[in-house]
């Protein structure tokens, strides 16, 4: 017991981290599945820690209460700026929603008496419990298997696959494009909130661009055919700079190979079910052989 | 059932279609035939609501759809094939008629969340029609499939079932036997009488002439954006206007006598 005090004490932040990284894959990938590459989430993040952070030092709110504010905002913000914005595709689109997180995180500078400016806010109340993460996780992972199984994950899946034959299925493309972007700022906006009251900290320049990135590349490396796809590479993703700590200097270096020779060799992401089947298929018949 | 009323459509100086009407009775099978380029992919592009009329109306049931999306057309009974086919490649032929369905699974979000009764209900309803309908092209077996796996001729028969899936009232099918080899052609036309049969209406474009003489009950012809003639598919044959369409005026004969006749 004592030993997994001592775990704990050193690794509970990495440990609840997998959770809110795998929350933040998954916010990518809801919009990644619905064909869309919205590079917003780093900001729905930002706008869900800052919300939820500022009711609980400012108004002193329970857990309960920062948690549905820190997930509304970001709901609010997206139904707002996805009217505009989904009209876009490709590369505009990321384009655009790269455009709003900048906005975002030079709003959150300027805005110093509210919050703290590039100081950021310090001191917000460690109220996130391990059961908070793996409750959230569960859930969403959940939810977001029942929408995949029904018609708006097909519709999604249609959009994705040729919007114009979904729409002549009736599919209001529109209407689907802003739930998916919504579904995914919930998703960051909660990864937000468990991370600022983990943290005791949080700034504006977390939210930014790297971010982002960081968040496309975790759901990308895990692979973006099914929900178990932004999990597994969230988690090996948050791992793997503390697996490579032997390597001391190269750990970056490392890291960086990894990422490139995964990219190359495995171009639908580690978790690949059908590649996973044939390789699997493939050890039976040499060993019967 | 449809109808075009002075249908007009340009892009920049280009004049697609003029001043163009249609009319596709209940229950019939309609063609629109015409040399390439004449303009009869743009004519369902705006019947679908992918293209707005420059000028003119298009009713549907006496409805006015000139104007709004197409999800909103396709839900009032407008379903489409395409002739550059158009699947959800990546998904199984099941899923695709499923999707088909869409406007028709009706479960508000508590009964998807909570699995209620109703959502399994109808999503199993969805399924057993699908391959009902999968089976009225004959594609049953291969439901698992995905659908970038079929060959051709079964890409353009998984399109016709997805089409009919939305329970459509007017199904309009673009160049359906493009690429197809007789057997398939003759197989298809077998299906398609077989859907007329089921009450919905049909609304074609075709090259093939034999297929679409053989098929529709009437027929109007498309010429540089324009409709030259009307009717039977007996009165097209013998028009002088559409043969000289399609087959060029003898150059020293007179207009009126220009030869040949449409097989």
């Amino acid at each position: 017991m004592s030993d997994f005090t001592h775990f704990w004490a050193i690794y509970s932040n990495l440990v609840l981290s997998l959770g809110t990284n795998a929350l933040l894959a998954l916010s990518i990938y809801v919009t990644l599945s619905c064909g869309m590459l919205a590079m917003a989430n780093a900001a729905f993040m930002g706008i869900g820690a800052y919300t939820s952070a500022l009711l609980t030092i400012n108004y002193e709110t329970p857990f309960a209460l920062s948690l549905v504010g820190g997930c509304t905002v970001p709901a609010i913000v997206a139904f707002l700026i996805g009217r505009p914005t989904l009209r876009l595709s490709g590369v505009y689109l990321a384009m655009a929603t790269l455009a709003f997180g900048e906005v975002v995180r030079v709003l959150i500078l300027n805005t110093e008496s509210l919050t703290g400016g590039a100081l950021g806010l310090n001191g917000i109340p460690q109220m996130t419990e391990w059961w908070h993460v793996a409750g959230a996780l569960t859930v969403a992972v959940l939810v977001l298997q029942r929408v995949q199984r029904s018609k708006i994950g097909r519709a999604f899946e249609a959009i994705k696959e040729d919007e114009v034959a979904a729409a002549l299925m009736g599919i209001n493309i529109e209407g689907y494009k802003l739930l998916a972007f919504v579904i995914g700022a919930v998703l960051a906006g909660v990864a937000g909130v468990l991370n600022a009251h983990l943290t005791f900290f949080i700034g504006p320049n977390e939210f930014g661009f790297d971010r982002g990135v960081e968040i496309l590349t975790m759901a990308i490396f895990g692979g973006i055919g099914s929900i178990m796809g932004p999990v597994v590479g969230s988690t090996i993703l948050t791992l793997l700079p503390e697996v490579l700590r032997g390597l001391d200097n190269f750990r970056l270096l490392f890291n960086g190979l990894i990422l490139v020779s995964v990219v190359l060799l495995l171009p639908k992401g580690i978790w690949d079910p059908a590649r996973i089947r044939v390789l699997l298929a493939g050890n039976k018949r040499t060993t019967t052989a | 059932m449809l109808a075009l009323s002075n249908v007009s459509k340009r892009f920049g100086g280009l004049d697609v279609l003029q001043g163009v009407n249609l009319r596709v009775p209940d229950n019939c099978i309609f063609g629109l035939i015409g040399p390439n380029g004449a303009g009869k992919t743009t004519v369902f592009n705006l019947i679908t609501g992918l293209l707005r009329p420059t000028a003119g109306s298009v009713a549907f049931n006496g409805q006015q759809i000139a104007g709004q999306k197409p999800y909103q057309i396709a839900r009032q009974g407008i379903a489409r094939t395409f002739q550059n086919i158009r699947l959800f490649r990546e998904m199984t032929l099941l899923e695709n008629v499923v999707v088909g369905m869409h406007r028709h699974l009706q479960y508000g979000p508590a009964a998807l969340f909570f699995g209620l009764s109703s959502f399994r209900a109808s999503e199993k309803h969805a399924r057993e029609r699908a391959l009902e309908l999968l089976s009225w092209v004959k594609l049953e077996d291969k439901a698992g499939e995905i659908a970038a796996n079929l060959s051709y001729g079964n890409q353009r028969k998984l399109e016709l079932a997805r089409a009919l899936a939305s329970a459509p009232k007017l199904l309009l099918l673009d160049e359906p036997v493009a690429g197809m080899n007789p057997a398939e052609k003759a197989e298809l036309m077998e299906e398609i009488s077989a859907i007329k049969e089921r009450g919905y209406a049909v609304f074609m474009i075709e090259h093939d002439m034999t297929f679409v003489m053989g098929l529709c009950e009437k027929i109007s012809v498309l010429n540089f954006g324009r409709i030259i003639a009307e009717g039977r598919p007996t009165e097209i044959k013998e028009n002088p206007q559409v043969i000289e369409a399609y087959l060029g005026r003898e150059t020293d004969a007179d207009d009126s006598t220009a030869g040949g006749t449409l097989s």
